[in-house]
C-alpha cells in the first residue's frame, strides 16, 4: 500500500486520527468581526453615577462593556483569500507535488495530513542518479501522524536531493529535482544547488508558515535586561516542555520572553500570555511588550525588504504575534477603511433615565438593557440606520432589529448580540444581556450570539470618557459610541438656569446609505425616548 | 478465602512446552533494564568458561561460618526452600505443593516483593487513575461519544491511597494463598551456607539453620541507580518512592524510557506535571520493536506536555534544596562531554533494576554473581564459578536477569519445580508476554522485526510481517480509539509465529493469544481458523493471523525445485 501522489495519498502506518480540528474554526470565526477604534477625544469630568454597574468590572473581571461591533457573516468569506493559493489549490486538486516546469520537475513536500505544515524525510528510498519510472515509491517521509512512502508520478532521473535524510522541510517545499534525460541532469543540479541554498520553498507555504518565523528575532545581542531574577551573568532560559511546545506552535520566540514560573522558568501560562491568548494567571508586570513591528501578514514573503523602511526596533523591545483575534481586528480595521463614514454627535438629558434605571435596577435591568432597548426602538422608527450596504448598490433594509454591544475580553473584544432588541420587553433584554455575557466568559457564544447583529452599541461611560468616535463594523450601517453621562448647566429658553445629566451619543453611519438627515433625525428620536424613558418599560 | 490469584493459575504448564530446546539467550530488555545491566547474566553453558571475575565480588565476610560446610545433610527439613518470597517465588511455591513438596518460603521483607510492593501492583492502580483522567479531560473523545463532563480533578491522597490499598490487599492474599496450601513462611534474610542448608533470622536475632532437597533463589531486585544520581526519596526518587505519589512537581525529569519510566510518564500527566525524558540511547523506547517505539512516541510523548534528550547520561543529579531547584548535568553519551544543565521540579530515577543478591552467601557454594545477577543455566541450575553446575541449586526472576517481569520468574519457578519433581523442562522464554501500561498499552511477545531479521540472515530462512490497524476494528471505534497497530512477524514458508506486537486499546490483554501459539507451537496456518467473539478486540488478532501470507505446500515444493 503505497502513495500514489495525485491520487489519494494512503498513510502507510496508521495515521493518528484527525482530531485537532474543531475548536480553531470556532475561535477563528468569533474573532473576525471585531475591531475596534476609539479616540479619546477629551477626558474629563466626574463621571455620574449611572453607569456604576458597569465601571466595576474593570479590574476584576474579564469583562467590561464597551467598545463595539460586529460585521455579521459577510467577513466569512473574506478570509479566505488570505490562505495563500497554493494551499487552495492543493485542496481542490489532488495533491500533487510534482510540478512541471521545462522537463526539469521539482519534487515537492507533500501535504500529507490536514494539519501537516512540515515534514521530515525519513529516508530517500532512491539515490541521486537512480533512474525513476512513474509509481516508484522515492521517498519517505515522517509527517505529523505517520511514516508515508511517497512515489513519482512522472518517469525520469532523481538528479538531485534538496533536503537529505533526517532534515525537515514545509510542505510545499522542493525536497529533490528530477531530469527528464541525462542531459538536463547537470542543469537539474545547478537548480538544485540555488534552492537548498536558499532554502525557502519555492513554492508559497500554506497558512501557517507565517513572517513570524522568519521575522528577523529582536536582537539576540540584547539578553533580556528585564530578567526579574538576580541574574547572574546571561542566564540560561529554562522553559518546561509544554511551554516549548507552545511556543513553537503560536511561534514565540521563546528567549524573548520572560519567566515567571518557579525559578525564573518559563511556564506555558507565559507563553500563552507572550501570544495574547490568555493571561498568565499571576503576572503583573510581565515584561511583553507589544511592538516594534507591525507584523504584517499580508506580505510575509516581502519581509526582507520591508524593514529597512521601518525604524530599528528599541532596544529591549519584544516583538508579539498577534493572535488569531487580533489579526482578525486587525483585518477588519483595514477593511473598514474602504467605507465613507461620518459622525453626527448629539447630546441627551438623562435625568429621566437615570431615574428609570434607580427604579428597575433591583428588578435586575442593566444600563446596557436599558440603551439597547432605546436604541431598538428608535431604530424601529428610521429603518435606514437599521440597514446595511453589502454590494455599493443597494440598501439591505434588516427585518430585525439585533443590537450588538461591545464588549472587552482579555485580548479581545466581542460584540454579544441581542437579538429582535426592539421587541423583548426591558426584563427579558437583561435577562438575555446576562446570559450572554456568562456565555461570552466562558467563550460559549455560538455564532447566531455573536455575529448577528445590525446595529452596534459601544460604551465607554464607565471610565468617564465624555465622548468618542467608534469605527463602523464591516457589513453594519451604524454604530453608536456613547459617553459618560454627567450634571451639565443648561439655559433654557426662558433664560433659566438648572443642572441636568447629559450624555453624548455619537453616531458612525455609513454615508452611501444614511445620511446626515437620517443620522440626525434617529438621533432626536433616540434623545426622545431617553428623555421620555418611561417609555422603556412599555 | 479467595486465595487463588490470577498468577498462581498459570501452574498448568502446556505439555508441549516439554519439548523445546533451550533457546539461545534473548535479550529484551524489559522493565527498562539498561543493557550493559543485562547481556553478561546468560554466559552459562560456558565454553568460554573462566570469565566470572567478579566486578563487584562479595567481601571475603563469611567463609568459615559453619564447620561441615561441604557436606550435605542425609535427611532434610524440607524438600524445597525458595528464599524470597515475590511473585517468582509463590508461583514456585504453589506449584511445588501441588507436586506434593514440603515446601518453604523464605522472606525478609514483606510477602510479594517488588511486584505486588513496590512494582507492577501499585503502579497499576496509579495507571488506572490516569487511564480515566485522560478520558475525562479528552474534551475531544467526551463530545464525540456524546458525553459532557465538567473539569476533572484528583485528590492526590485518594490516588496514593488507592495504590496502597491494593498492594495490601494482594499482599494478604498471596500470604493467606500460601498458608491455605501449607507452604511454612519463614522470616529473615536467607543466606546459603552450604549445599542444601540455609541460615535465616531477623537482624539481631540467633539464626536459624534449616536444610532442603532442593533450594531456590527469587531475591528479585532493586531499582538500579546510577552513579552520581543522590537519591534524597523526595525530589529526587525511585520508582518505590514514586509510587507512594507523595507529590506531584509541576515538572519531572525522567531518566530513562524504558517501561518504568513510560508508565510514570502516563501517570505523572496525566495529572497535570510535565516531563522530560532522559534516555541514555539515540532513541526513546529502545526495547521495543521500532515501528511500535516510532507509532507509541507519537501518541504517548509527541503530543502530551513531555520533551526528551536523548543520548545523554544524567551524570549527575542533585536534590532540590537549599532555595534551588533539582539540578541535572546532561552528559553526551559518545562525546563523554557536558551537554545541558536542566532545572526541574522532581527527577525519578528509571533506569532499570539491579539483581539484590548480596548477603545470599553464594560464595559459601563458590558461586560469582556477573554484576550481582547469579548465573544459570537454561533450567535456572546455578552455575558456579569454575562453570560447574551447583547441583540442587536453581535461581530464578531477576535474580538471574534472563527476563526481569514478574510472570517470568513465575513460570522459571515452575519449571525448576517440573525438574525437581522428575520431569525436564525448559521454559520457552519467547513465548512470554511484556506489556506496557501506558493508554493506550503495547504489549508484545517473541521477537522485534531487527531480530527476527537478524535471525533469518543467521539461520537461513524468510521472514514476512503483517499488520492490522484497530481502526478496522467495531470495538475499538466503538470506544472511539481506533488508535493502534498489531505487527505479527512470521516465517512465510512453516507459518511459525514469531514475535507479535500491538499497541493500542487493551493491547496487554490481547497479546496472550499470540505467546500461548507460540508456546503451544500453533502455526498460522492453524490458528487462523479460530473463532473469535463479534465485535471484540481480539479481532484485531484474528484479522492479523488471517493477513499473514504462509506458503502453501506446491508453492514451497515450486521454490525448492
Amino acid at each position: 500500500m503505497q502513495t500514489q501522489l495525485g491520487s489519494a495519498v494512503f498513510p502507510r502506518l496508521l495515521r493518528r486520527s484527525l482530531s485537532y480540528i474543531p475548536s480553531i474554526l470556532y475561535s477563528l470565526h468569533s474573532l473576525l468581526n471585531l475591531f475596534h477604534f476609539f479616540r479619546f477625544l477629551s477626558n474629563s469630568s466626574p463621571q455620574s453615577q449611572k453607569h456604576k454597574e458597569m465601571a466595576s468590572p474593570f479590574l476584576s473581571n474579564t469583562i467590561i462593556s464597551f467598545s463595539s461591533s460586529l460585521s455579521s457573516s459577510s467577513s466569512l468569506p473574506r478570509l479566505a483569500p488570505s490562505i495563500p493559493f497554493s494551499a487552495i489549490r492543493s485542496k481542490s486538486t489532488p495533491r500533487r507535488i510534482l510540478t512541471v516546469r521545462s522537463k526539469i520537475r521539482e519534487i515537492f513536500m507533500p501535504a500529507l495530513s490536514s494539519t501537516m505544515t512540515e515534514g521530515k524525510i525519513v529516508s530517500w528510498v532512491k539515490s541521486e542518479g537512480d533512474v525513476l519510472s512513474k509509481g516508484e515509491s522515492v521517498v519517505v517521509v515522517e509527517s505529523d501522524k505517520a511514516d508515508m512512502d511517497v512515489e513519482t508520478f512522472y518517469d525520469g532521473i532523481l538528479a538531485a536531493i534538496v533536503v537529505g535524510e533526517g532534515e525537515t522541510a514545509l510542505v510545499g517545499a522542493a525536497i529533490g529535482v528530477l531530469a527528464e534525460t541525462e542531459d538536463e541532469i547537470a542543469e537539474a543540479k545547478a537548480k538544485a544547488a540555488s534552492k537548498s541554498g536558499a532554502s525557502t520553498p519555492s513554492a508559497p507555504p500554506p497558512a501557517p508558515t507565517p513572517a513570524a518565523a522568519s521575522t528577523p528575532a529582536p536582537p539576540k545581542s540584547t539578553p533580556a535586561p528585564a530578567a526579574p531574577t538576580v541574574a547572574e551573568g546571561p542566564r540560561k532560559t529554562v522553559a518546561t516542555p509544554y511551554a516549548k511546545k507552545l511556543a513553537k506552535q503560536h511561534k514565540v520566540d521563546i528567549e524573548s520572553v520572560v519567566g515567571t514560573g518557579p525559578y525564573g522558568r518559563i511556564t506555558p501560562e507565559d507563553i500563552d500570555a507572550a501570544a495574547g491568548l490568555s493571561p498568565s494567571k499571576k503576572n503583573v508586570g510581565l515584561a511583553v511588550v507589544v511592538e516594534t513591528k507591525p507584523a504584517a501578514p499580508a506580505k510575509a514573503p516581502a519581509a526582507s525588504a520591508a524593514p529597512s523602511s521601518l525604524p530599528p526596533p528599541v532596544p529591549g523591545s519584544t516583538v508579539v504575534p498577534f493572535t488569531t483575534m487580533q489579526s482578525a481586528v486587525s483585518k477588519n480595521m483595514v477593511e473598514s477603511l474602504s467605507v465613507p463614514t461620518f459622525r453626527v454627535g448629539y447630546p441627551v438629558t438623562t435625568d429621566a433615565l437615570d431615574a428609570l434605571y434607580e427604579k428597575v435596577k433591583p428588578k435586575g435591568v442593566t444600563m446596557t438593557a436599558l440603551l439597547a432597548k432605546a436604541a431598538a426602538m428608535a431604530l424601529a422608527q428610521h429603518p435606514v440606520v437599521n440597514s446595511s450596504c453589502k454590494d455599493g448598490k443597494s440598501f439591505t433594509y434588516n427585518s430585525n432589529i439585533n443590537i450588538a454591544v461591545a464588549v472587552a475580553i482579555n485580548g479581545g473584544l466581542i460584540t454579544p448580540v441581542l437579538q429582535d432588541a426592539d421587541k423583548l420587553d426591558l426584563y427579558l433584554l437583561s435577562q438575555k444581556w446576562k446570559e450572554l455575557v456568562e456565555k461570552a466568559r466562558a467563550k460559549q457564544l455560538q455564532p447566531q450570539e455573536y455575529n448577528s447583529g445590525t446595529f452596534t452599541l459601544s460604551n465607554l461611560g464607565m471610565f468617564g470618557v465624555d465622548r468618542f468616535d467608534a469605527i463602523l463594523p464591516p457589513g453594519q450601517g451604524a454604530i453608536m459610541a456613547v459617553g459618560a453621562s454627567k450634571p451639565t448647566v443648561v439655559a433654557d429658553a426662558d433664560g433659566f438656569f438648572s443642572v441636568k445629566n447629559k450624555m453624548l451619543v455619537n453616531v458612525t453611519a455609513d454615508h452611501r446609505i444614511i445620511y446626515g438627515a437620517d443620522l440626525a433625525a434617529f438621533l432626536q428620536t433616540f434623545s426622545k425616548i431617553v428623555e421620555n424613558a418611561e417609555s422603556l418599560t412599555l | 478465602m479467595h486465595s487463588t490469584l490470577s498468577f498462581s493459575r498459570a501452574t498448568t504448564v502446556p505439555t508441549t512446552n516439554y519439548a523445546f530446546h533451550s533457546q539461545s539467550p534473548i535479550n529484551l530488555r524489559f522493565c527498562g533494564l539498561r543493557r550493559e545491566a543485562f547481556g553478561i547474566s546468560i554466559l552459562t553453558r560456558s565454553s568460554s568458561g573462566r570469565v566470572r571475575l567478579s566486578t563487584r565480588g562479595r567481601s571475603k565476610r563469611i567463609s568459615a561460618s559453619t564447620g561441615n560446610n561441604g557436606t550435605p545433610p542425609k535427611s532434610f527439613d524440607y524438600d524445597l526452600i525458595i528464599i524470597g518470597a515475590g511473585v517468582g517465588g509463590h508461583g514456585a511455591a504453589l506449584h511445588a505443593v501441588e507436586k506434593g513438596l514440603k515446601t518453604a518460603i523464605i522472606e525478609g521483607d514483606v510477602v510479594g516483593g517488588t511486584c505486588v510492593n513496590r512494582g507492577c501492583v501499585p503502579s497499576k492502580a496509579l495507571l488506572a487513575v490516569s487511564g480515566r483522567m485522560r478520558e475525562l479531560q479528552s474534551e475531544h473523545h467526551m463530545k464525540a461519544l456524546g458525553l459532557q463532563v465538567s473539569a476533572a480533578g484528583y485528590d492526590r491522597q485518594g490516588v496514593a491511597g488507592h495504590a496502597n490499598n491494593i498492594a495490601s490487599k494482594i499482599r494478604s492474599n498471596l500470604t493467606n494463598s500460601m498458608k491455605a496450601l501449607g507452604v511454612d513462611i519463614l522470616t529473615g534474610f536467607g543466606t546459603i551456607v552450604g549445599p542444601q542448608k540455609v541460615k535465616y533470622g531477623k537482624v539481631g536475632f540467633t539464626d536459624n539453620v534449616v536444610t532442603a532437597k532442593d533450594i531456590i533463589i527469587a531475591t528479585g531486585s532493586v531499582p538500579f541507580v546510577p552513579k552520581g544520581i543522590e537519591v534524597d526519596g523526595k525530589t529526587v526518587i525511585t520508582s518505590d518512592h514514586a509510587l507512594k505519589l507523595e507529590f506531584v512537581p509541576d515538572w519531572i525529569a525522567i531518566v530513562g524510557s524504558g517501561y518504568i519510566g513510560l508508565e510514570f510518564s502516563d501517570v505523572y500527566t496525566a495529572l497535570g506535571s510535565e516531563v522530560t525524558f532522559i534516555e541514555a540511547l539515540d532513541q526513546l523506547m529502545p526495547g521495543f520493536d521500532p515501528e511500535i517505539s516510532k507509532l507509541a512516541q507519537r501518541v504517548l510523548i509527541n503530543p502530551r506536555k513531555i520533551d526528551y534528550h536523548t543520548g545523554v547520561f544524567a551524570t549527575k543529579i542533585t536534590p532540590a534544596r537549599d532555595g534551588k531547584p533539582v539540578i541535572i548535568e546532561l552528559t553526551d553519551a559518545k562525546t563523554k562531554e557536558h551537554k545541558d544543565t536542566l532545572e526541574v521540579d522532581a527527577a525519578l530515577i528509571a533506569t532499570g533494576r539491579a539483581p539484590f543478591t548480596n548477603g545470599l552467601g553464594l560464595e559459601n557454594i563458590n558461586v560469582v554473581t556477573q554484576r550481582g545477577f547469579v548465573p544459570v543455566d537454561e533450567r535456572m541450575r546455578v552455575i558456579d564459578a569454575n562453570g560447574n553446575l551447583v547441583p540442587h541449586l536453581y535461581c530464578i526472576g531477576d535474580a538471574n536477569g534472563k527476563m526481569m517481569l514478574a510472570h517470568a520468574a513465575s513460570a522459571q519457578g515452575i519449571s525448576v519445580v517440573e525438574q525437581v519433581t522428575g520431569r525436564d523442562h525448559v521454559l520457552n522464554h519467547l513465548s512470554v508476554p511484556a506489556a506496557c501500561f501506558t493508554h493506550p498499552e503495547i504489549s508484545m511477545v517473541g521477537l522485534t522485526e531487527p531480530q527476527a531479521r537478524e535471525k533469518a540472515v543467521k539461520e537461513g530462512f524468510e521472514i514476512s510481517v503483517a499488520k492490522t490497524s484497530f481502526k478496522a476494528n467495531t470495538k475499538a471505534l466503538a470506544e472511539n480509539e481506533g488508535e493502534g497497530l498489531a505487527k505479527l512477524i512470521y516465517r512465510p514458508d512453516n507459518g511459525e509465529i514469531l514475535g507479535v506486537h500491538i499497541f493500542g486499546l487493551h493491547a496487554a490483554d490481547l497479546i496472550h493469544e499470540a505467546s500461548n501459539a507460540i508456546a503451544l507451537g500453533t502455526r498460522i496456518q492453524d490458528i487462523k481458523f479460530a473463532v473469535h467473539a463479534h465485535p471484540t478486540l481480539s479481532e484485531v488478532l484474528d484479522e492479523l493471523f488471517k493477513s499473514a501470507k504462509v506458503l502453501d505446500m506446491k508453492t514451497l515444493r515450486k521454490m525448492k525445485s
